[in-house]
């Protein structure tokens, strides 16, 4: 040890460290460093894409015949999504011929009202839940939040039941749009099922294409 | 009163600490930061006002690009020591009689990227030296009932790690009846969940009128 800080003693002696200053400058190094930590701040925030789940309801096996669950005609909103974002709709079962079809779009007073305005009671419901727990006069842990508003939406019985169509020329995009729909609204009971070809043959006539004969769909 | 004389030091400031945090800084979001490969084709996701995050692990994606071609992938799982990618596509080459070597399936592993090429062309696709060749090869997989490929990739994905999860990554322009295909595929496959991949947006206004008498 002692050896060491002598010899380090008698280095120093010959040779005299420069007095000068020793400071680099580091200022490029700084502004290259934050670029890149702004880089992989903004992609690590803004790359997550978001998700939206859906349960579509079991399906049968060939053999297997069940009784269709029995909905009251009344609660029944029929939607067809068509071609070119239009949205189409009826409520109660579909008869070629008294059924008329509504046709509405997708903006917020679009279909959107057509739903509110059947779905008033528990989208009240709903909201004044979620005001009682941002203010606090509710308190609930927020894991449970979602667990709670569907329990409200499973006792709810005066809300629409939702079948929801697709005509053979519309978008995907349609598709999600109108899950969301169901969603901002809070549509307790949807479901997709197949276009029928009475439904298919209103949709032609809106559009005005030639209808399709009953055989030629199978139903 | 004599002013005070300030001394006639540079003023310069010791950046070290501030490199010192920066290079921590950085570090962390690099090492954080997850690369995704490049997608196979071009896909513009619908917008929707759900907020749930895309989950990391366990994921399986059916891709369906605007032409109606479909791409297929599946993840690593958390642990990359699990290996599900290269198992996936011994069982599949096992029910097509396709011998995979370990240099291909290690290929395969590598190759994070959604695929769609039918599994005859998956060697040629493997052995592809660029971009370009494997694009040639990527035709869509098949999902017509002769020849349900797209079903067997997800029975086998879902053998191999059960808890996987079905993500839809469909282009808002896509034509519907091709999507429903898909979905009906997932529910012969008996997979009732999906989720789709979608961009947030805002949901705009919400007016709730008065109620009429009724």
């Amino acid at each position: 040890m002692a050896e060491i800080q002598q010899q380090e003693q008698a280095k120093g002696g010959k040779k005299k460290p420069k007095k000068g200053d020793a400071h680099v400058d580091m200022t490029p190094m700084v502004d290259l460093m934050s670029l890149l930590i702004t880089f992989f701040m903004l992609t690590a925030a803004f790359s997550k894409p978001k998700v939206m789940e859906i349960v579509l309801p079991e399906k049968l096996k060939k053999d297997e015949i069940v009784e269709p669950p029995k909905i009251a005609e009344s609660r029944t909103l029929n939607i067809i999504l068509g071609p070119e974002d239009k949205v189409y709709w009826y409520p109660g079962k579909a008869d070629p011929a008294v059924t008329v079809l509504q046709e509405t779009d997708f903006s917020s007073t679009g279909i959107r009202q057509v739903l509110l305005d059947r779905n008033r009671a528990l989208f009240r419901k709903i909201d004044q839940f979620e005001k009682d727990v941002i203010a606090g006069v509710i308190d609930i842990r927020q894991d449970s939040l979602r667990s709670a508003i569907s329990q409200l939406k499973k006792d709810d019985d005066t809300g629409p039941i939702v079948l929801i169509k697709a005509y053979k020329t519309s978008k995907y995009r349609n598709f999600v749009d109108i899950i969301d729909e169901m969603s901002i609204v809070g549509i307790a009971r949807y479901t997709f099922t197949d276009i029928s070809w009475i439904e298919e043959n209103l949709v032609n006539a809106a559009l005005g294409i030639a209808p399709v004969t009953a055989s030629g769909s199978a139903q | 009163m004599p002013k005070i004389k300030l001394g006639t030091k540079s003023p310069r400031i010791d950046m070290t600490p501030m490199v010192d945090l920066f290079t921590l800084l950085l570090t962390f979001f690099i090492l954080t930061a997850t690369f995704r490969p490049q997608e196979v084709a071009p896909v513009d996701t619908p917008f929707s006002v759900s907020e749930k995050p895309m989950m990391d692990a366990n994921v399986m994606t059916v891709l369906i690009a605007k032409d109606n071609r479909i791409f297929f992938n599946v993840d690593n799982g958390p642990d990359t020591i699990l290996k599900f990618r290269p198992k996936v596509l011994a069982e599949m080459g096992k029910r097509y009689n396709i011998e995979f070597t370990d240099d291909e399936l290690r290929k395969f592993e590598r190759n994070g990227a959604s695929f769609g090429v039918a599994i005859q062309d998956m060697k040629a696709y493997l052995a592809a030296r660029d971009s370009d060749e494997r694009a040639a090869l990527e035709k869509g997989i098949p999902i017509d009932s002769a020849d349900n490929q797209l079903a067997l990739w997800i029975l086998f994905a879902r053998q191999v790690n059960p808890s996987v999860q079905t993500m839809i990554k469909g282009d808002a322009d896509t034509d519907f009846p091709i999507v429903r295909e898909v979905l009906d595929i997932l529910q012969e496959k008996n997979v009732n969940r999906f989720n789709l991949i979608t961009n947030l947006r805002g949901a705009g206004e919400i007016v709730v009128t008065e109620e009429t008498t009724e």
